[in-house]
């Protein structure tokens, strides 16, 4: 029989065996997520997020809205009549990190997009309670006094790319401006914006001219959440996993 | 000077004055303030270290006791006895900072830095990192010696160890107030940071491994065997969680190299396995050395240790699946998940009637000692969360109770019943060893803790069972006519008097910390308290 006595003797025997038990679990768990097609759904419409909309997601992440709000509708009765079809893995494959959260404090947000007007969160990030009086989230007054950071856009858009966002060398190129065009729909870069990004909403989100504010990039992000797919040609027995 | 007190002092103040450049040079490039701070902050770490150094010459801690035959390092062990104690009241006090802001919002402020959002990681970083994490290193440092029969290894490298730990501490805390954040739970820390941590942490293994090298006893201990495996694994996951690309080396922000569904399997990989090796295999660490110690009883069972830490830590590490039940992870991964979360109650289990029962033929000492008892009940709390853990891995539990507050009640049955309980216990222990004092400043205050703390705990995991349960069934309930019949705002507004409830819950178990802190420190300064003797045969600390 085994000697357990060999690996109490030598600490570098005890060492490599930890180090072969630990490592099993882990690799034929995720190791497969990697190559298996059937892992991401093949859907229409998924693109990389505008810059604004980028910004936005790191005020997002920035400010932990993570801690309160999931970002993943489960496939119950309950939540497709709440939030709406539940949630593909196809819609976060360009989410770096994933932001699927673990608890409710607050309700989940994949599906916020389009749900309320720029107005309704304009107003709700500014004082929650003003339109949800048992609401807990805090109030952040401050996102429509600071202007977004911008100066460094395209270098974000670049390291995307790196680990496997496509955007395009154009797309990085006009960065900048196309964070500015995103809030002035009567802008001449306004229609590159939409060209460049299927479906992205173009207008000034927190109602306030001038350059884009952190709430601008806040809400830009909050309403394209979940609105990617195109789920009238989503055919999901195609994607059985 | 001699010369081998030259080459020790060469050899760690040479990579620090590289650390102390690398600082300045981060600082000098910065694209935002956070990095400003923080390559300053290095630079100074790097800088005192290097004065330390140079000004001891090669004296780095002796034994606590002046007359011990073997020339143990307890410094550094007496000042993990400061910092976790001193960690855990800070972590605690934010944490019922939180719980008071879900009960009432206006306390948020709505400034950015005051936020839930931003103090949550604060709060889990404080407890698990800093209070976990030094209690961790105070007890490693010390079992490893004491098991051994050997001073710890490396010259300054445990010094080392200990203020970069204090130092990544710092880095993370202050970045999360400033919104620096990689926004992955419970590794929050950006690029830098983590890269700190790495070299703290390499250190910390080679510190431990080559006192292991220089034992006197033949066998290794079982306590460091779960040291071992912690701090092994918890490099693994630490790297490989981690792996970011910086927008800029000069700037805080990075991404992630995996997205979505991968990411999402990578972190909770992580994450559960952070409970599993840093908040279990360690503290386990822990009872195994102290219970026997404190007991006067020698371990249960050889080959229940055997069994059972070679099961729990290759079941551990599948278990991460089961905090993404039906989500976008596919099946298979799913029910892999809690098919072992499930298995994984066994080990646990054994585990804890090994631990419970090291105190046969000394259960008597449960009335007369409250320190055993503190440790005891850490054990018991343990079986209770690894019953629950299994329990809500199921996916048909999981479905009512993820999302919710029963999440957060079974996290906080196993982090201030379990680790909370038995770190508090080893701390009973250290204090009056490590600062020479024949025992501790008052056994009574001991005991008021033992009952603030536990009867905390049952409020508060009693208040967190009922939310959860009950806002998991609001959020599926239908009316009569087939409609959803209550609004999520509605559930949240039921939920009022449960945060309130915890937060008393949570209160209590501060104020025994303080208690705990200020027993602590009248231990250090020697006094004894007059008070009834807590029984007429004073239960004493076994001497170490």
């Amino acid at each position: 029989m085994f000697d357990h006595g060999k690996l109490e003797r030598n600490s570098i025997l005890l060492v490599i065996g930890i180090l072969v038990v630990v490592s099993i679990g882990g690799i034929i768990e995720i190791a497969p997520l990697f190559y298996l097609e059937s892992t991401i759904e093949k859907v229409k419409g998924v693109r990389p997020y505008t810059p604004l909309e980028l910004a936005g997601r790191n005020i997002y992440i920035r400010e932990g809205c993570y801690n309160c709000h999931s970002q993943m509708v489960r496939p119950f009765r309950d939540e497709l009549e709440r939030y709406g079809h539940y949630s593909l893995a196809a819609e976060s494959m360009y989410d770096h990190p994933f932001q699927w959260g673990s608890k409710r404090t607050g309700p989940d947000l994949a599906r916020v997009g389009g749900k309320y007007s720029d107005e309704w969160h304009r107003a709700h990030m500014h004082d929650p309670r003003s339109l949800v009086p048992e609401s807990v989230m805090p109030g952040y007054p401050f996102l429509a006094e600071n202007e977004v950071r911008s100066f460094d856009i395209a270098d974000h858009l670049k390291a995307n790319k790196a680990i496997g966002v496509p955007y395009t060398t154009e797309m990085i190129e006009v960065a900048l401006a196309d964070m500015m065009a995103q809030v002035d729909p009567d802008s001449d870069g306004a229609e590159g914006v939409m060209e460049r990004y299927p479906g992205a909403n173009v207008r000034n989100f927190d109602g306030k001219p001038g350059k884009p504010t952190e709430l601008d990039a806040l809400i830009a992000y909050l309403q394209v959440l979940g609105t990617m797919v195109d789920f009238s040609s989503y055919n999901a027995d195609e994607n059985l996993r | 000077m001699s010369d081998g007190v030259g080459t020790m002092n060469l050899l760690m103040i040479l990579p620090l004055a590289i650390g102390a450049l690398l600082g300045l040079y981060l600082s000098a490039g910065s694209v935002d303030t956070t990095i400003y701070l923080h390559g300053l902050l290095l630079t100074a770490f790097c800088v005192v270290f290097i004065f330390r150094v140079i000004q001891s010459d090669g004296k780095t801690g002796g034994p606590a006791n002046p007359n011990s035959s073997i020339d143990y390092n307890d410094a550094v062990v007496r000042a993990g006895v400061i910092a976790t104690t001193f960690w855990g009241v800070i972590g605690f006090t934010v944490g019922l900072v939180i719980a008071l802001q879900l009960a009432f919002p206006v306390l948020n402020l709505d400034l950015p830095w005051t936020s839930f959002g931003r103090l949550r990681p604060l709060h889990t970083s404080a407890v698990i990192f800093a209070f976990g994490g030094n209690a961790l290193l105070m007890t490693s440092f010390h079992v490893v010696q004491r098991t051994c029969q050997a001073r710890l290894a490396g010259g300054y490298a445990p010094w080392f160890v200990f203020w970069g730990y204090q130092l990544v501490i710092i880095m993370a805390a202050t970045g999360y107030v400033f919104g620096v954040t990689q926004g992955k739970e419970y590794a929050e820390p950006e690029w830098y940071v983590d890269l700190w941590l790495t070299i703290v942490w390499v250190t910390y293994l080679l510190v431990f491994l080559g006192t292991l090298w220089n034992r006197k006893e033949p066998h290794i201990y079982v306590a460091n065997w779960f040291y071992l495996a912690f701090i092994v694994t918890i490099a693994m996951l630490h790297i490989v969680n981690n792996l970011a690309l910086p927008v800029s080396w000069f700037g805080a922000k990075s991404y992630p190299v995996f997205a979505g569904v991968q990411d999402a399997l990578t972190q909770w990989w992580y994450g559960h396995n952070a409970v599993g090796f840093f908040l279990t295999a360690g503290f386990l660490g822990i009872m195994y050395y102290y219970i026997p110690k404190q007991a006067n009883r020698p371990v249960y069972s050889y080959r229940l240790s055997i069994v059972h830490f070679w099961s729990l830590i290759f079941l551990y590490i599948w278990a991460g699946p089961h905090h993404l039940h039906y989500t976008a992870l596919p099946d298979w991964a799913q029910t892999l998940g809690m098919t072992f979360s499930i298995m994984l109650w066994m080990p646990s289990w054994g585990g804890m009637i090994n631990g419970l029962m090291t105190l046969s033929g000394a259960w008597d000492k449960l009335r007369t000692d409250p320190i055993l008892r503190m440790m005891a009940i850490s054990v018991a709390f343990y079986g209770m969360s690894t019953f629950e853990g299994p329990l809500m891995s199921i996916k048909a539990v999981n479905s009512l109770s993820h999302y919710t507050d029963w999440t957060i009640g079974h996290v906080h049955s196993g982090a201030l019943g379990w680790v909370g309980m038995v770190s508090f216990g080893a701390i009973y222990f250290l204090a009056p060893v490590m600062f020479n004092r024949e025992r501790l400043y008052s056994l009574r205050l001991v005991s008021a803790h033992f009952w603030l703390a536990t009867l905390g705990i049952a409020l508060y995991a009693a208040a967190m069972w009922v939310s959860g349960i009950l806002q998991g069934l609001m959020w599926r309930s239908y009316d009569v006519l087939g409609f959803l019949e209550y609004s999520f705002a509605e559930t949240v507004d039921a939920m009022h008097p449960f945060y309130v409830i915890r937060a008393i819950g949570g209160g209590m178990y501060v104020v025994g910390a303080l208690i705990m802190a200020w027993n602590v420190y009248r231990t250090a300064r020697g006094d004894v308290r007059t008070e009834k003797p807590y029984v007429d045969a004073l239960a004493q600390p076994a001497s170490a």
